[in-house]
């Protein structure tokens, strides 16, 4: 009835997270040739293995060409006009501690809500925060290092752990994988490490806040996250980027490796600037995830809550080599305004007895267009592979697009694969009835949304879920109304 | 003492079609209307347009609730006013607790009328016992809003949240319809309940039987979009008895 009209009334709120930091950057120009990624290593002091690794992937690279397949349109990226490495500059000296962090820094993380002094303290989380290029402080080192834990910046590791770097790094996402991962693999400036030993359960959610701060740049980061034999560890990364009305480039990898009976936990709360009303802006999120099962019952489970923006491009996916290993992916993807999301898992089943979970749920309103695309792959070393998939849609206004693409290939008779999906649209007698109730149009629509993504926001830290209620709420904010 | 609802020669139409077409009634706090008619009279109508659902158009008269315009009153107003409408065909809202809903509904009423927000602990306590009045299941607690409820469930978790949320004016539609006879004897119970000198009810309903149930201070007809007879319960007992045709073609004389 009224349902088209209020849906069109949708104005999100503005974005609250675009404020630029006005602090000194050491910017490479704009440009990309072997010279770039040399300077890349070069200024890192990197490991001559390392460097000769990013030219393999930079010459590689070159041969490749970017991929079309995925159900969104963008204007092509000129990879020469981007700059490949922003850090803040350091004062005299490079900070010591987080006291002599530039607090202009640490005021952006306030302003993000990083909890980074006494707060993450009081909750528990180590934050590793990464702006631009260059991870900026590592918090809660000491009670980490207690327990073995090592968790550090990317370039930390390579420096102090070179043969973990050198036995890990890409061995689940090669520099040969896709386009852009590839790129990742040339001139990737920073990102995290983590490393938990044997038999060793993480004594504390670990944590990273990416922040894309420089115009013009590209963020480039790197995460490696081993689980040795029996260990258990939960991580969360949290992203945003200051509102420009130039598209910008995010192309993450992030490396999972479990081993016999470990479990790694992986949640993502991504609000990158998704552009404006109207389309213009935002960061084109081209990201590779992956984890490899290596051990027998080990664990990989990755929770994602996608709001932010322009172009989302990523599938979180799960290598289930050991036998009877089991991963699990959880996504809440939501496409407003003129935002384009292209997403979901790859599940391969290599060892016998694994099982894999997927549970989808994707919102679409204004003339968002969001793709579900799976694939679940059963190979005939697979005896008694399991996967269940649910896959479903939300749709707000009649402008808006949700697409599913789910890939099946089993080549093990004995496998069992189910798929469930379903669209629905926030009917006009949900909405009355909450309204009768008395609840505000906002409260009920945010209700029901919550509702609709429930079975994946349970599956978040706490923290972390209330967070991910509440941006969701902000994305869709005026979606009915 | 002003009436707690006056309507007064109400016109509405979805559409091109007229619903409504000069509607009298006037409720007063402590009294308990029934509203009868054959199908398609326009009593379910008569709800919604109370309740502010959207889509009908008002050509004409006024409803006055409480001294105040209802119809200046956008929906959620009218609830946190106090109106409540119990649903024929309570919509399902997966993944949204029953609880929470309740509670979001309590506290919406609460913040209007400059309260704090209840505390849950208490609110627990409070729903558990309406629960009991209304013999429901704990299970009730965790489940989603209606969801994979059965007909009779559902409407048991109408006159729940009536009696959580203690309205000024309930109007119940077709409460009674797909009840048995002990899910009807629970139901009438729970009404029953919320009767008081304060508040006013008004049943819209097809059949006599609820009204053995709770019994009504007036009845009245409504045919072709007004309301055509009013008279106590005795003319409940009689269009039992003779049906509707006798009422039309006196209207219609």
């Amino acid at each position: 009835m009224t349902e088209t009209r209020d849906i069109e009334a949708l104005v999100g709120r503005s974005y609250q997270h675009g404020f630029v930091t006005d602090i000194l950057s050491d910017t490479v120009p704009p440009g990309l040739d072997e010279d770039v990624v040399r300077l890349i290593s070069r200024k890192k002091n990197e490991p001559e293995f390392l460097l000769a690794w990013r030219l393999r992937a930079f010459r590689h690279w070159q041969t490749l060409r970017e991929p079309r397949w995925a159900h969104v349109r963008y204007t092509p990226i000129d990879y020469q006009s981007i700059s490949y490495y922003s850090a803040p500059k350091p004062r005299e000296n490079a900070p010591k501690s987080l006291d002599e962090v530039d607090p202009k820094l640490l005021e952006t993380y306030a302003k993000l809500g990083v909890p980074l002094h006494e707060r993450a303290r009081l909750a528990g989380v180590a934050v590793d925060a990464v702006f631009d290029s260059v991870s900026v402080a590592t918090t809660f080192k000491g009670r980490l290092a207690d327990a073995g834990v090592v968790f550090c910046s990317f370039s930390d590791a390579v420096r102090d752990h070179p043969a973990l770097i050198e036995q890990y790094l890409g061995t689940v996402v090669p520099h040969t994988d896709n386009f852009f991962a590839a790129l990742n693999s040339a001139v990737f400036s920073d990102g995290s490490f983590v490393y938990v030993p044997k038999g060793v359960r993480c004594p504390m959610e670990l944590s990273t806040y990416f922040r894309i701060n420089a115009a013009n740049t590209g963020q480039f980061e790197r995460t490696l996250l081993i689980a040795d034999a029996g260990a258990h560890v939960s991580y969360l990364e949290g992203c945003t980027a200051p509102m420009r009305d130039e598209n910008q480039l995010h192309a993450a990898v992030v490396e999972l490796v479990a081993l016999d009976d470990a479990t790694i936990k992986y949640s993502t709360v991504q609000n990158w600037y998704p552009g404006d009303a109207n389309g213009v802006g935002g960061i084109y999120n081209f990201v590779t995830k992956r984890g490899d099962c290596r051990g027998r019952n080990a664990k990989i489970s990755w929770t994602q809550v996608e709001t932010g923006s322009a172009i989302t491009w990523k599938y979180p996916s799960c290598v289930l080599r050991g036998e009877g290993s089991v991963g699990e992916f959880y996504s809440v993807a939501t496409a407003n305004h003129y935002q384009q999301a292209d997403t979901g898992t790859k599940m391969i089943h290599i060892g016998a007895n694994t099982r894999s979970t997927i549970v989808s749920k994707g919102i679409s309103a204004g003339h968002g267009q969001n793709t579900y695309r799976g694939l679940v792959k059963i190979l005939p070393s697979a005896t008694g592979a399991r996967n269940f998939t649910q896959c479903d849609s939300l749709l707000m206004g009649g402008n808006c697009g949700a697409h599913t693409f789910p890939y099946v290939e089993v080549k093990n008779p004995s496998a069992i694969v189910e798929h469930e999906a379903s669209t629905s649209k926030i009917s006009d007698e949900q909405l009355y009835y909450c309204l009768q109730r008395g609840i505000s149009q906002e409260d009920a629509v945010n209700m029901i949304v919550s509702g609709f993504c429930k079975s994946v926001f349970r599956e978040l830290p706490m923290e972390f879920a209330v967070e991910a209620q509440n941006l969701l709420a902000v994305t869709l904010e005026g979606a009915v109304g | 003492m002003p009436h707690l609802l006056e309507i007064e020669d109400l016109h509405a139409s979805v559409g091109s079609k007229k619903v409504l077409t000069g509607l009298n009634l006037k409720v007063n706090a402590g009294e308990v209307h029934a509203i009868m008619g054959p199908n398609g009279s326009g009593k379910s109508t008569l709800a919604h347009v109370l309740a502010g659902r959207p889509g009908y158009q008002i050509t004409r008269g006024s409803v006055t609730y409480d001294g105040r315009n209802l119809l200046d009153l956008a929906p959620e107003e009218r609830a946190r006013e106090g109106l409540f409408l119990g649903f024929q065909y309570p919509v399902e809202i997966p993944g949204v607790n029953n609880v929470y809903l309740l509670k979001a509904a309590m506290n919406a009423a609460r913040k209007h009328r400059g309260l704090p927000e209840v505390d849950a602990f208490e609110f627990l306590v409070l729903v558990k016992e309406k629960m009991k009045t209304m013999q429901m299941d704990e299970s009730f607690l965790s489940r989603g809003v209606n969801e994979g409820f059965s007909g009779g469930e559902k409407k048991r978790n109408e006159i729940l949240q009536m009696l959580v949320l203690e309205p000024r004016l309930a109007l119940l539609d077709e409460t009674d319809s797909g009840l048995d006879i002990d899910a009807l004897k629970v139901v009438s119970n729970g009404v029953n309940q919320l009767r008081s000198p304060e508040r006013a009810i008004v049943l819209v309903t097809h059949y006599q039987r609820l009204l053995d149930h709770i019994v009504p201070d007036q009845v009245h007809v409504l045919a072709g979009g007004k309301i055509v007879r009013s008279g106590d319960r005795d003319l409940a007992l009689e269009l039992e008895r003779r049906g509707y045709d006798w009422v039309l073609r006196e209207a219609a004389a």
